[in-house]
């Protein structure tokens, strides 16, 4: 196959690399972005969604916290279909620091971040879950973000400009010259191929596993990795993001998002970037935690738990988890004697705009290019590929369309046929091998009570059906997407999802054999 | 209270598994008069075969051809396993005695009186078994010859596609083809059927009429044709002899996922013909609380005020289930029996509960959490003594089995079924 060649090579496909994807098209660089895994693989597939007012950092990280701010307020604006504007209650309850709550109004207003107080009363009629021991409550301008959709957005806008996303594709090694780089070599992890890519300047966005890409050019980072681990429920069981009003800590928020809420999370050290999986006492820790502010967590059903990985970046100087910044670094390896080569990671969701702004300066700047960055005022064009992601839009638009309804696959989420067949139209254009679990990732299917026991046979079925299968792909399809499914599952197995996956466990294993 | 509160009888038979209609039909056939009492079963779930012993051990993924060398091995490294109590002639003695009511209720099973049989699933998978309804003997018999086949589904039932049968097996069956073909008077409906609409549909003689008039058309050179397990509730039989008759070839039904036909007519047998022995049914009702009167004696309150029974039992068979059948139930940090809080045996925290994998060849040492019992199947104290000398426990809430993963669901339900009432009467 004939080499590849672009101005510019992203690699790391979740939302700063998209976002720069994005910012550097509309500013008309024409990129290559390659992603190892499939899109948000990485922390942008596993983090909370919260959409920060930079309420939460206001004590220990005033710059991301007034990032945070400005950020979301322009997300809000220019991509609202991604965003659900809850409003955030910060709440806190007997024995919390109080000298923390009386500083916490005070440091809001210095770095410009709107709160509110409110009354208990006032507070019970918002969130009647939260507990009888609330003491403080606080009204802020916290909401949840839907990242699938962000990415898958940004990624859709980048390549109706002439970019190009190749998945599956992993970065392995640079082809050094002089004070550059001048070619990336990847291997495509379906088909094994390994090709060289000719390149101008690269971008290194692939957030935790920074250092490792670094390391291709001999360039050494100093990155942390902490996991945070966060749980989903059956059900939606608030209407506004509750945070609780402390230093921040483990099991402190609660996020909404369309029929679901997401509890989290940890901070766990680890060595290892794969298979990073939540574990029994995490997720039992975030349920005791939270289930402080509000109690009815501890009796909630839920549905999965999931981990992602934040990179801490340490300063070259000190050594301590103190001097670790959660903010987002710009490393320009000019400095390091690699003048077409740029690192960012860190940072946030949140935040992912403003990053992917910063670097597209910098690689502007060195391609001599001068268009100015549009990202701060180009609305999103809603190109809808991301709109299967959404929580409950899936049954809103079936119920809409009565006369030309198609048959239920998923019931637990409503997914008729024909999302489906959109969402495999999709995965062709982009050149991917349709399978369920790209299905899966670009849809609700299998998010559900169920967990893909409904679902995996009948989704199966009608892909051999419509001729997408074939010969015995249908079993190592079912068993990947499992698969995918139990990682999530694994931990928080009790009650009625354990009822639950013995249901599952019986069809698959007692009546389809499909371990054997 | 209703009338004849406190109701008496010998034995209280707590479920509506297989376990809790075997554990029936045995006392009863015994004599014994039989109360019944439970949610449905996991039953109507069942895919209609009926497993013995299949694969031991599990982490090697050894497939027996032999359940009675299997039972002989499994007994033997396994010394917990329910089938430790119980003797082989136990063992054919109950299925001897289920099959037979069943046939007497039309539903005929086909076996291999000393070896299991092959029949295919809807992954296009082989799955070994022991009993096969007779409905499905047919596919056995093909799969073995490797007949010219012709597999049909139909749109519209969607856990079930023709096509991928015969991809999934088309390396080792050459001579096998799909079709999907449209179900009778469904060609204006946009929706998904379960397969028990679509067997009440098929007692409809004009339906059957209209399907096999399609099969016809798509037989070509099939010697054998394959329908999904939805060919009628009540006439499985009969309805498969018009269509072979009539289209001139054997036919036969492959399992489905649920809602399971098959599954659902085992129910409707054992309830029908449980009920005509003189079994007294409290369906859709719970044990609320369980008590002893006297020493000899349990006293049962069984649902909710006003439709409140009491009743006075001898004894009781437990075969309750496990976590679906709401036998055990789990929270964060222990698994509990619901009605006794009998102890159970199990994993030590949760973090033990699961392997990693979903698929692991090990199973999930959850699996084989359940209640321990002594020879004569009686839940036993902490101390390792029987907790009372009548109350029996049987089914699937047995402790030191993974019916999924060992392939002997119903062979444990039934034959600890059998062990428990036997028990029962030796106490007497
Ligand atoms: C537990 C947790 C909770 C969080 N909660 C929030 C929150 O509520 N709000 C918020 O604003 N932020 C939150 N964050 C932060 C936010 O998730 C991240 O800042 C953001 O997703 C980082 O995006 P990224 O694109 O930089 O990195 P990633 O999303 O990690 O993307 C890196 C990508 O690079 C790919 N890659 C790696 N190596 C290679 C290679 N050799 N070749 C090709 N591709 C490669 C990876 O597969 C991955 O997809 C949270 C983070 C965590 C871990």
């Amino acid at each position: 196959m004939s080499d590849l060649e672009t101005q510019v090579l992203i690699i790391g496909g979740g939302a700063t690399g998209t976002g720069l994807a994005r910012d550097l098209a509309l500013r008309g660089v024409q990129c290559i972005l390659v992603e190892m895994e499939d899109i948000n693989a990485g922390a942008s597939g596993g983090n909370h969604g919260l959409l920060h007012s930079g309420a939460r950092y206001v004590s220990n990280d005033p710059i991301s916290a007034q990032e945070c701010r400005l950020e979301a307020n322009l997300l809000r604006q220019l991509a609202p279909e991604c965003i659900e504007d809850t409003g955030g209650l910060f709440v806190a309850v007997e024995g919390d620091d109080e000298n923390y709550i009386a500083d916490f109004p005070l440091l809001c207003s210095k770095y410009g971040i709107p709160v509110q107080e409110i009354s208990r009363d006032e507070a019970f009629e918002r969130e009647p879950g939260i507990s009888e021991k609330l003491i403080a409550a606080y009204l802020t301008e916290d909401g949840a973000i839907d990242p699938f959709k962000l990415s898958l957005e940004n990624l859709a806008q980048a390549q109706s400009l002439g970019s190009t996303f190749l998945q599956h594709v992993k970065v392995i090694g640079f082809e050094m010259g002089k004070n550059r780089i001048e070619a990336v070599h990847v291997l495509n992890a379906e088909s094994g191929q390994e090709r060289l890519i000719k390149i101008d300047q690269v971008v290194n966005a692939s957030g935790a596993w920074a250092a490792e890409i670094a390391a291709l050019a001999n360039i050494p980072i100093n990155i942390l990795y902490s996991k945070g681990s966060l749980l989903v429920s059956a059900y939606r069981l608030s209407q506004r993001v509750i945070n609780r009003l402390r230093p921040p800590s483990d099991g402190d928020i609660l996020v909404p998002g369309g029929t679901v809420s997401i509890l989290g999370t940890t901070s766990v050290r680890v060595d290892l970037l794969d298979d990073v999986r939540p574990t029994i006492p995490e997720v039992d820790l975030i349920v005791d935690e939270l289930g402080e502010v509000v109690p009815g967590l501890r009796e909630a059903r839920y549905v999965r738990a999931y981990s992602g990985v934040r990179p801490l970046i340490q300063s070259q100087e000190a050594g301590d988890d103190r001097a670790v910044s959660r903010g987002f670094a710009v490393f320009d390896h000019t400095h390091d004697g690699l003048e077409n080569f740029t690192t960012i990671t860190g940072g946030k969701l949140t935040t992912y705009r403003l990053m992917a702004e910063k670097v597209a300066d910098l690689v502007c700047e060195k391609l001599g290019v001068s268009s100015p960055c549009l990202t701060l005022t180009e609305p999103f064009p809603s190109a809808k590929k991301g709109k299967w992601t959404e929580p409950g839009l899936s049954s809103r638009v079936w119920l809409k369309e009565h006369a030309s309804r198609k048959p239920i696959l998923c019931e637990c989420e409503m997914i008729p046929e024909n999302v489906i067949d959109d969402i495999v139209g999709n995965i062709r254009k982009e050149n991917i091998t349709p399978s369920l679990k790209a299905v899966a990732a670009r849809s609700r299917m299998g998010k559900g009570l169920c967990q893909g026991t409904v679902c995996g046979t009948r989704v199966t079925s009608y892909l051999y059906e419509q001729g997408i299968f074939h010969s015995d792909q249908g079993l190592a399809n079912i068993k990947e997407f499992l698969d995918e499914r139990w990682k999530g599952e694994r931990t928080i197995l009790w009650g009625e999802q354990l009822i639950q996956t013995g249901f599952k466990e019986a069809l698959y294993c007692g009546l389809l054999d499909l371990e054997l | 209270m209703s009338n004849s509160d406190p109701l008496k009888c010998d034995l209280l038979v707590i479920g509506r598994g297989m376990a809790g209609m075997a554990s029936a039909l045995f006392a009863v056939n015994r004599g014994l008069s039989t109360v019944q009492v439970g949610m449905t079963g996991e039953i109507v779930f069942a895919s209609g075969l009926l497993d013995l012993m299949g694969v031991h051990p599990i982490e090697e993924k050894k497939v027996w051809q032999d359940p009675w060398a299997a039972i002989d091995s499994v007994v033997g490294d396994l010394p917990g396993h329910p089938y430790a109590h119980l003797t082989q002639d136990d063992i054919r003695a109950s299925f001897d005695e289920v099959l037979s009511f069943l046939e007497k209720e039309g539903l005929t099973y086909c076996r291999e009186e000393n070896y299991n049989s092959r029949m295919i699933n809807p992954l296009g998978k082989t799955k070994t078994t022991y009993c096969v309804p007779g409905s499905m003997w047919g596919g056995v018999k093909a799969l073995q010859k490797k007949s010219p086949c012709l597999i049909a589904g139909f749109r519209g039932l969607g856990d079930f596609s023709a096509r991928q049968i015969v991809e999934t097996l088309q390396h080792q069956w050459s001579d096998l083809r799909a079709a999907q073909i449209p179900f009778p008077d469904t060609d204006h409906v946009n929706e998904l059927f379960t397969g028990d609409i679509l067997a009440q549909s098929l007692e409809l003689s004009i339906n059957r009429k209209k399907l096999i008039e399609s099969l016809r058309k798509h037989r070509e050179d099939a010697e054998v044709i394959g329908l999904p397990a939805v060919l009628g509730m009540h006439h499985v039989g009969e309805i498969i002899s018009e269509m072979e008759e009539e289209i001139g070839v054997p036919v036969f039904e492959i399992p489905t996922p649920p809602v399971s036909v098959p599954g659902l007519r085992l129910n409707d047998a054992f309830v029908r013909g449980l009920s005509a022995k003189g079994v007294k049914h409290f369906p859709q009702s719970q044990v609320v609380k369980v008590h002893r009167e006297k020493a000899e004696e349990f006293v049962a309150i069984i649902g909710h005020k006003p439709a409140q029974h009491t009743i006075l039992t001898k004894g009781i068979i437990l075969a309750s289930g496990r976590f679906w059948g709401r036998g055990l139930y789990a929270d964060r940090h222990r698994i509990r029996e619901t009605i006794f809080d009998l102890p159970v045996y199990q994993p030590e925290n949760r973090d033990k509960w699961h392997a990693d994998d979903l698929l692991d060849p090990g199973g999930h040492p959850v699996n084989q959490a359940g209640v321990e019992t002594d020879h004569l199947f009686r839940p036993l104290d902490s101390s390792g003594k029987p907790l009372f000398r009548t109350l029996f426990a049987a089914g699937s809430i047995l402790a030191h089995q993974d019916w999924m993963r060992m392939k002997c669901g119903s062979g444990v339900a039934i034959t600890s079924a059998y062990g428990a009432v036997k028990a029962s009467l030796q106490l007497e």
